[in-house]
């Protein structure tokens, strides 16, 4: 699978390849048919029963009751701006308060800053030191008032999964409309609309091996909700634009093979990650695992290593031919060590060395392996040049 | 790693004069590590000149490659002529840096006037005027405003 076999890829939280089963189901629809689907000759009646299809298995991914309720995108930060402020603004007259975690995704973070603007109050709910949000606190927040509940359904950087139905119940409770951004989540666990009682849902295609530049929203039909972009009144009328068929045919596809391969898949990574975990945890002194230990994605492991800086080590372990991400604040655009991390109490010179490293599909013990194996004397190495480093801490 | 010069590169992956000098004659500690960089210097003045400058860096790449190049670039110079160093004439002698970086971790000139402040407090002298330290007045961790 991959251009580069020499790199240890381990960074499918950042970007995840697309599967070649996915690229050969596209490939049609860019190479041979074309038409607009929303033409009535032959043409457009193929690209538009491509389309459903697509639709249909995004559904089925999810346990969607029609699949109409499954509206295309063009990723998960347009959703996320569609969901957000499509639900503030169309219910304006009812309130103007929002509730949401404090470990949103920076796409959720920055749309709500501009709904602040816009006159909307947010109340950000605190999580515990591996991220779970507090319950009782949700429901001592919220009011009449409160229009929207957004919640992820596990999150991008330490992979906790969130009490997902429990505050769909709670946002119900006070009519609010719940939103969650499965992004980190789609394809690795399994996400059942209707047990869940979810509202609406980003759903991105890149993040389960899935082409980039669609994705979807799940809007169960009733939901308070006007559109982002307006134009044709294609895809109902929620998301106006001709559509994108070949990614779409991409996405479903990515959705057909997670929904047929998720559980062994599940297994298979959780076996490696944790393997990777407990080595270092043995092996590397002021090593610690961030976020739960079980109730987490199955290929995610964020670690933190004291006295060291995150973007040294992932610096050194490019020289290695190993690709990780970082949560330090040198590795972020707002010079900002995460949000979630520190969220979660953590400190922020230990914030500063934390590293996210993600397994996924084409990930084998081999490169958990690599990872540890060079790993440790990385760490040596940093923590013998760092000020902060007690003496013989290695 | 696309973002840095090969020679940033070349001193992150082989750093210069790395450690302590127990009998220091000054110690530099600038940054923080909320910020995401700390950096100590140590210099061993002689005869009015830095006979040895060592360091110790908690930070990324550029934090670590510019504490590494001042130790070359201040050894054997006068006090006076190492208290001249800029951040700016730094990043040139690494080739440049990436801009989010200029701010940031560019602080071993900082660390390096710190130092020498340290040694002539220590030893009476007065520091010439004008001499500040160009982190000090600002929040380490913000953007420039520009």
């Amino acid at each position: 699978m991959s251009q580069d076999e020499k790199v240890t890829y381990l960074d499918y939280a950042s970007y995840s390849p697309t599967d070649h089963r996915v690229i050969d189901a596209m490939l049609p629809y860019m190479k041979k048919y074309y038409g607009n689907p929303s033409s009535p000759h032959s043409n457009g009646a193929r690209m538009k029963i491509a389309l459903e299809d697509a639709r249909n298995k995004v559904a089925s991914l999810i346990n969607a009751e029609k699949p109409s309720d499954v509206v295309f995108t063009s990723g998960a930060t347009e959703g996320i701006n569609a969901a957000l402020r499509g639900v503030a603004f169309r219910s304006k007259d009812r309130g103007n308060h929002i509730i949401a975690s404090s470990v949103e995704h920076i796409s959720v973070r920055n749309t709500l800053k501009y709904l602040v603007k816009n006159g909307f109050e947010i109340t950000y709910l605190p999580v515990d030191n591996y991220g779970t949000i507090d319950l009782e606190t949700l429901k001592k927040t919220i009011t009449d008032k409160t229009i929207l509940v957004t919640v992820m359904y596990a999150n991008n950087e330490v992979g906790t999964i969130q009490p997902i139905k429990e505050i769909a119940e709670v946002a119900h409770s006070k009519k609010a409309v719940f939103h969650t951004d499965a992004t980190a989540a789609i394809g690795k666990i399994p996400i059942d609309v209707m047990k869940d009682g979810i509202d609406i849902m980003t759903l991105s295609s890149g993040d389960m091996y899935g082409p980039y530049g669609i994705g979807a929203l799940y809007i169960r039909r009733g939901t308070r909700f006007e559109p982002l972009i307006i134009g044709g009144g294609q895809e109902a009328g929620l998301r106006s634009g001709t559509e994108n068929v070949a990614g779409a045919v991409g996405m479903g596809k990515a959705a057909e093979i997670a929904k047929a391969e998720m559980e062994t898949e599940g297994e298979r990574l959780s076996v490696i990650r944790d393997s990777l975990v407990s080595r270092l945890l043995k092996e590397i002194q002021y090593a610690f695992l961030n976020g739960h230990p079980k109730n987490r994605l199955p290929g995610n492991a964020n670690m933190r290593f004291s006295f060291i800086e995150g973007e040294s080590l992932v610096l050194s372990l490019d020289m290695e031919g190993i690709a990780v991400s970082s949560g330090s604040a040198c590795s972020s655009k707002t010079l900002e060590p995460s949000h979630v991390l520190i969220a979660m109490g953590i400190s922020h010179a230990d914030a500063q060395g934390s590293l996210l490293i993600s397994f996924g599909r084409y990930s084998t013990m081999a490169d958990a392996d690599s990872f540890a194996g060079v790993l440790p004397n990385i760490v040596r190495g940093l923590r013998e040049m760092s000020p902060i480093a007690p003496m013989g801490v290695r | 790693m696309g973002m840095y010069t090969e020679k940033v590169m070349d001193h992150f992956r082989h750093p210069r004069n790395v450690g302590e000098i127990p009998d220091a004659s000054g110690i530099g500690k600038v940054g923080n590590p909320v910020c995401g960089d700390l950096m100590w210097i140590y210099i061993k003045v002689k005869e009015n000149r830095l006979e040895d400058v060592k360091f110790k860096t908690f930070g990324c790449g550029a934090a670590i490659a510019t504490s590494s190049i001042i130790t070359e670039m201040a050894r054997g110079k006068t006090i006076e002529e190492a208290l001249k160093i800029s951040r700016e004439e730094v990043a040139n002698e690494l080739g440049g840096l990436p801009a989010i970086k200029m701010h940031c971790s560019n602080l071993a000139s900082d660390g390096l006037k710190a130092a020498i402040l340290d040694y002539m407090k220590k030893n009476g002298i007065k520091p010439p005027e004008g001499i500040k330290i160009e982190s000090e007045h600002e929040d380490a961790c913000d953007l420039p405003s520009s």
